[in-house]
């Protein structure tokens, strides 16, 4: 990636501190425009925390996060939300006492400017309901239109966590572990939607399983102990011998 | 559109039938219940519908547990007060019909103020600090006795100005109908607002308001106003009240009237929209006539909620709601049986129990001495009536037993029937 391409996510300089326990040690990291980076690295890295400080979850404890060139470090994560940013959870962050429908329309109505509404009803705000029910569509959850979220199968919930998060129409989208607990056919499925529902858009994904990343990324950056050691093509990556000491020579030995 | 999805809407007869006969009902409830005592009870219910409703709308709705509710009606109808007096000394000009609003704008205005520092949080702490201002309020209001006429509160006349088409709201039958017409159109505005993108964002936060942060809601800002709407709604309850009562004391801003509607709510069920109408119906039943009966109705009203706490967390709505789903499945037939058997233990067991509690009442109220209950005149004093009355309800707490079971068999499997017929 040439470095005049406009940036959807820079880190620059960027740590994190639990107490006296530092978990994110000095990140630099620029991610393009409709680029899908993925970030990988051995359990305990700083992968979700990583997620946590750009979205707004957590406050960073120095450095700078910018979000298409504007600064972002110390906003609000609905702050965020609304400058273009979407994200989603490793553990399954839906509203389980609401509809499939009604979990999609409620990740819609804010980018469609209802705000806090008070005064229209919602079946009379069509595009809102179009737009959700274009997004249900999209992760095959029309037929489970009705039922309530907390009553859907792990993967039909993963599938509904991706759609909460693409729904708003967002540009930047964020997917913590998409594929996490879920079988080969039901992953092979989920890249598939992440593949088309991100089209076009810059995308973000933290993942262990491999074989998804590989075959989604453009770029992969490894992150071990709070710092990247390395950002590239996944070619790159796979013969990068620090990567493959740090990380993936285990996987590589099992081969 | 690309989804291809066409969906036909008609218009929600269903919802207009339900709406035209609660209607009716508000108009013809005085004319069935034509004596002076039911024309009361019918006004105070009315006014506990738009209270626990108002109340519903954190609870409920938002999953905001207040423990304060009461300061937004008592303060409607401390300024509803004033502005009557200012309407009978001639200082404003308005009818009386439209005193209500004024109830509801100061419940507004009240609700802006504590529900902004309020609404920061949520949770134990929200909770916290509602009892805290609560507190506080009523603390005030003996306080300041100018404005809140200290223990005695204050008082007006609600016969004021030329009266419109015979209305003067002399009798009680009037002021009940000012009550119906506010009462429905208040439950009208409150339904709708359970529609809007703030009321279903506010279930939203209810449900997981972490998430709720991430598609770009404010969280605070939600729950801020459906507090103050939730205050408006209350206020106009406290106007009604005024109203209807002609007397605002501090008793209106106390904690026990804060307890009282959260009971109302919860009683009826949180979760569904019309279950705190029915709460409220109840609650003022209790409140109103069982109190009538005896003195203990608080320890009866107490009981009936941690029962239902225990027993039925979602509620008489859920209750209703279970046994229409197995009466739209036409399965209701196989319940007559069981629910009679179970009705008749309960009440054998029922009667032994108010028995004891009236008789420990009589005997640490008076000291004893010959009682009736049940039409029977008897001496507390003696050992027999204590023996029949814990025998009775030993034999019917063991006979509900006993009949709960074959109840709730018969009930597993309806709705396994039921459950498979859906699946």
């Amino acid at each position: 990636m040439s470095a005049q391409a406009p940036t959807a996510i820079e880190l620059r300089e960027v740590f994190k501190s639990f107490g006296k326990t530092q978990i994110i040690r000095g990140v630099n990291l620029a991610i393009g425009k409709g680029e899908r980076h993925a970030i990988i690295g051995p359990n305990g890295a700083g992968k979700s925390t990583l997620f946590n400080l750009i979205s707004g979850r957590f406050p960073v404890s120095t450095g700078e996060v910018r979000l298409n060139g504007a600064d972002i470090t110390r906003l609000k994560p609905y702050q965020i939300n609304r400058l273009g940013l979407s994200r989603s959870f490793q553990i399954t962050n839906i509203f389980h006492r609401l509809s499939v429908f009604e979990n999609l329309r409620c990740a819609v109505l804010w980018s469609l400017g209802y705000k806090y509404s008070f005064w229209q009803a919602l079946n009379g705000l069509t595009n809102a309901n179009e737009r959700a029910e274009e997004v249900m569509e999209g992760i095959g959850l029309t037929r489970r239109r009705d039922t309530l979220a907390g009553l859907l199968s792990y993967a039909e919930q993963r599938a509904l966590e991706i759609g909460i998060t693409i729904a708003g129409g967002a540009d930047v989208i964020l997917l913590d572990e998409p594929t996490a607990g879920m079988n080969r056919s039901e992953t092979a499925h989920a890249v598939e939607l992440i593949r088309k529902v991100t089209a076009g858009k810059t995308l973000v994904m933290v993942e262990h399983d491999m074989g998804v990343v590989f075959g989604l990324a453009d770029r992969i950056s490894v992150l071990v102990y709070g710092e990247v050691i390395a950002t590239d093509a996944p070619a790159a990556i796979r013969s990068n011998a620090a990567v493959q000491e740090a990380y993936l020579g285990t996987t590589a030995n099992n081969h | 559109m690309s989804t291809g999805v066409l969906r036909f809407k008609p218009i929600n007869v269903g919802r207009y039938l339900t709406w035209g006969l609660f209607a009716l009902l508000l108009i013809l409830a005085p004319l069935v219940f034509s004596q002076g005592f039911a024309i009361t009870m019918l006004t105070q219910m009315g006014i506990w519908i738009i209270f626990a409703l108002s109340y519903n709308m954190l609870l409920g709705q938002t999953g905001l547990l207040s423990f304060g509710h009461a300061v937004y009606s008592g303060v409607g109808a401390y300024f509803a007060m004033h502005a009557l007096n200012m309407l009978s000394s001639g200082a404003l000009v308005f009818p009386v019909t439209l005193l209500p609003i004024f109830g509801g704008l100061f419940g507004l205005a009240f609700g802006v103020i504590f529900g902004y520092v309020t609404t920061k949080k949520s949770g134990t702490a929200f909770a916290m600090i509602t009892l805290g201002i609560g507190e506080m309020v009523f603390a005030a209001s003996l306080m300041f006795p100018s404005f809140f006429g200290g223990e005695g509160g204050i008082s007006g006349n609600r016969v004021v100005g030329k009266p419109f088409l015979g209305i003067t709201y002399g009798p009680a039958t009037q002021v009940y109908y000012l009550v119906a017409l506010w009462t429905f159109v208040s439950m009208i505005a409150m339904f709708a607002i359970t529609r809007t993108p703030l009321g279903r964002m506010a279930n939203a936060v209810r449900d997981n308001p972490e998430r709720v942060e991430f598609v770009g809601y404010n969280t605070h800002m939600v729950r801020f106003l459906m507090f103050a709407l939730a205050g408006f709604f209350a206020g106009i309850a406290g106007g009604l009240s005024a109203i209807n009562y002609e007397i605002v004391a501090a008793e209106s801003l106390s904690a026990q009237r804060s307890g009282g509607v959260l009971l109302a709510a919860y009683i009826g069920g949180v979760g569904f929209f019309f279950g705190p109408v029915i709460g409220a119906i109840l609650f003022t039943f209790f409140v109103v006539y069982i109190a009538t009966l005896t003195q203990a109705w608080l320890l009866y009203l107490g009981i009936f909620f941690i029962a239902m706490v225990m027993f039925a967390p979602g509620g008489l709505a859920s209750i209703i709601l279970m046994n229409l789903r197995v009466a739209k499945a036409g399965l209701f037939h196989r319940l007559w049986k069981p629910y009679g058997w179970l009705a008749a233990a309960g009440l054998i067991a029922f009667l032994g129990f108010v028995a004891l509690v009236e008789m420990t009442y009589r005997l640490s109220d008076t000291g004893g001495g010959a009682m009736s209950l049940f039409g029977i005149t008897f001496d507390v004093r003696s050992a027999l009536p204590w023996i029949v009355g814990a025998l009775v309800l030993g034999v019917g707490g063991f006979l509900y037993r006993l009949t709960w079971i074959r109840f709730r068999d018969q009930w597993d499997d309806i709705q396994r029937i039921i459950q498979e017929r859906t699946a």
